[in-house]
């Protein structure tokens, strides 16, 4: 490949590297630039979507314009694709290398476009990690408006006990939420939620509802999403039918109140994975091992001699929460292994619930007399749905808002200006939630605190020498961000480049073709195409 | 087999969508022909119907939008 790179036209030099994106291939690539006296760069490697930002900083750091570089996907789209056709992979990525080629000898160096930056911030969810997010951001001195859909701060947090490590939650909900409602820079919008959206990094103008169908249109420059989850509600184990049959949460909410239910039992199961690790919903919880053990303690300090039975798939007590695990058997709480093809049964009997279960050791149906149930039930997300389409913001097929990119942007979306944390993102412990909400506090900051923001030129360009001054521009942008104007009593196209989000369609449906898209130009494409052909 | 005719495809791909679909399929390590070659644009709505003339007038034997 790279002996063939090197014979295309104008390619002085062709190098290869175990790792291209390493430090010290980018300091190579600078090397270079300077050596050869080098005006285009193309990278083959993995993909622009992730990669392109980092080499092109690579460029602008070798004193070359940023946009003269040309990535070529030939790993994601190639070499990841064909893994049992090496031969015509390797014909496939020669072709992606030429196309790149043929395009990186017309790229034209651009001009970042500089756009207004608004300083005030938006957080839409008001638990733990919407309060700790707004909270972090205010005390950063930026005005924040959280927006919450219920009527009380505080989300899921209120209804648990404690970390796993034993500290209360109450009291640090309760600080939070106090902190909250005195910091005079974040303005709480209870029983609120977003009806309307528009705009971009830097600028965004959101359109607040509450219960009453009041509308208020508010505007800032970057937004954090954290809207949490729910617990799923399961139709079996006599959920909903028996008041001693409780989720993780109302198990909680019973220890605090210190409720007869749990001063009267003397016999306790635990069933984990409920509606969790199915074919419905096949991802992990995260928290239900961990809490259930934990509060099975807990429950075991509140009675010694009281029976306690986990029924698990597998425990998944990570870190240093396996030494719940190992405390819980060294008091005598018995784990009893269960499979999905063959779930417990719970039935009721006399007063007492009946629960029976195949023990996976002795091969044999087990009986056990519970006083109380308590169900781990998956983690659910909120509705989400509606607000990836106010934000075009991606979520995966489960409902959880989906980051840019695990490692390089974990907290960012792939739309610029919008970050997530919490529960929305995925089910996690509270110490999670709350890490993630300062880590998307710390990368809104990055933009709030900026009095401009550049964005890439990537937009319309409008050639008014032969522009005839139509309109088919103006009518076909979504953005309206190119109109018709009069020049010199002539009428002539006039482009937005703020509002442009380069999709082209005013370029793809100009009469004339006076209308051209920076980086992605016809002539641009045109080589790309001839190159291959 | 060697006589079979193999299609030579071009895909023109939006960047925020089916881009990202054929880097998925490549992250999820789908296996697909290696008969088609991706030009990313940063939206479909950018598909000059000349472009896709001129793609097939130059012998390629189909082309696919994805977007």
């Amino acid at each position: 490949m790279r002996a063939y790179a090197e014979t295309l036209p104008n390619v002085v030099v062709a190098d290869r590297n175990l790792f291209t994106c390493s430090q010290d291939t980018q300091e190579k690539i600078k090397e270079y630039i300077r050596e050869y006296d080098l005006n285009r760069v193309v990278v083959a490697s993995c993909t622009p979507r992730t990669h392109e930002p980092l080499f092109r900083e690579t460029l602008r750091e070798g004193t070359l314009n940023k946009y003269t570089f040309e990535m070529c996907n030939i790993r994601d789209q190639c070499s990841w694709v064909h893994r049992d056709d090496p031969e015509k992979a390797t014909e496939k990525a020669k072709d992606l290398v030429r196309m790149a080629v043929a395009k990186a000898r017309l790229i034209e160096p651009l001009t970042d476009i500089s756009v207004p930056v608004n300083h005030n911030g938006l957080v839409i969810g008001g638990g733990v990690a919407g309060m700790v997010s707004a909270l972090s951001l205010a005390e950063q001195g930026f005005k924040i408006d959280l927006v919450e859909k219920g009527d009380r701060l505080g989300g899921q947090a209120l209804n648990l006990y404690a970390t796993y490590k034993g500290d209360k939650i109450k009291p640090y909900v309760e600080d939070l939420v106090e902190n909250v409602n005195d910091h005079p820079l974040i303005h709480v919008y209870l029983n609120t939620t977003i009806k309307d959206a528009s705009g971009f990094i830097g600028s965004f103008a959101s359109t607040l509802t509450d219960d009453n169908g009041e509308k208020k249109k508010l505007e800032h420059g970057a937004i954090i999403m954290a809207t949490g989850g729910k617990p799923y509600r399961p139709k079996e184990y006599l959920y909903g039918k028996d008041p001693n049959v409780l989720l993780s949460l109302e198990l909680d909410q019973e220890i605090m109140k210190g409720s007869d239910r749990i001063r009267g039992a003397r016999s306790a199961v635990f069933i984990q994975c409920v509606g969790s690790r199915t074919p419905e919903r096949p991802y992990c919880s995260k928290v239900c091992c961990t809490h259930s053990i934990h509060r099975a303690l807990t429950l075991k300090s509140l009675h010694p001699d009281m029976q306690i039975y986990i029924l698990y798939r597998d425990i998944r007590t990570f870190g240093d929460r396996e030494d719940l695990y190992t405390e819980a058997r060294d008091k005598g709480i018995l784990f009893i292994r269960y499979d999905l093809e063959n779930k417990p049964g719970v039935e009721k009997e006399n007063s007492r619930l009946k629960v029976t279960v195949t023990d996976h050791v002795l091969q044999r149906p087990l009986e056990i007399s519970a006083d109380i149930i308590c169900l781990a039930t998956g983690i659910l997300p909120s509705d989400n749905i509606p607000l990836t389409k106010l934000y075009k913001v991606s979520a995966t097929k489960e409902g959880f808002f989906l980051e840019a990119h695990m490692k390089l942007r974990p907290v960012d979306f792939a739309t610029d200006g919008i970050f997530l944390a919490g529960l929305c993102h995925y089910p996690k412990p509270i110490e999670e939630s709350i890490a993630q909400a300062k880590a998307a506090s710390a990368r809104a900051a990055t933009i709030l605190m900026k009095d401009t923001i550049e964005i890439e030129p990537i937009v319309s360009v409008v050639n008014p020498e032969i522009c005839s001054g139509c309109g088919t521009c103006e009518r076909v942008c979504p953005f309206g961000a190119i109109h018709v104007i009069e020049m010199d009593g002539v009428k002539k196209a006039q482009n937005t480049p703020a509002s442009c989000k380069g999709c082209g369609l005013c370029a793809a449906s100009c009469p004339s073709k006076a209308v051209d898209m920076c980086h992605f130009s016809q002539h641009q494409i045109r080589a790309q195409i001839c190159a291959l052909a | 087999m060697s006589n079979q005719f193999e299609p030579k495809l071009v895909a023109f791909l939006c960047n925020w969508c089916s881009y990202a679909g054929a880097d998925l399929a490549g992250v999820s390590r789908f296996q697909y022909p290696p008969n088609i070659r991706v030009v990313r644009v940063m939206c479909t709505g950018r598909i000059d119907p000349v472009l896709i003339l001129e793609t097939l007038a130059r012998g390629i034997d189909g082309v696919l939008i994805g977007g």
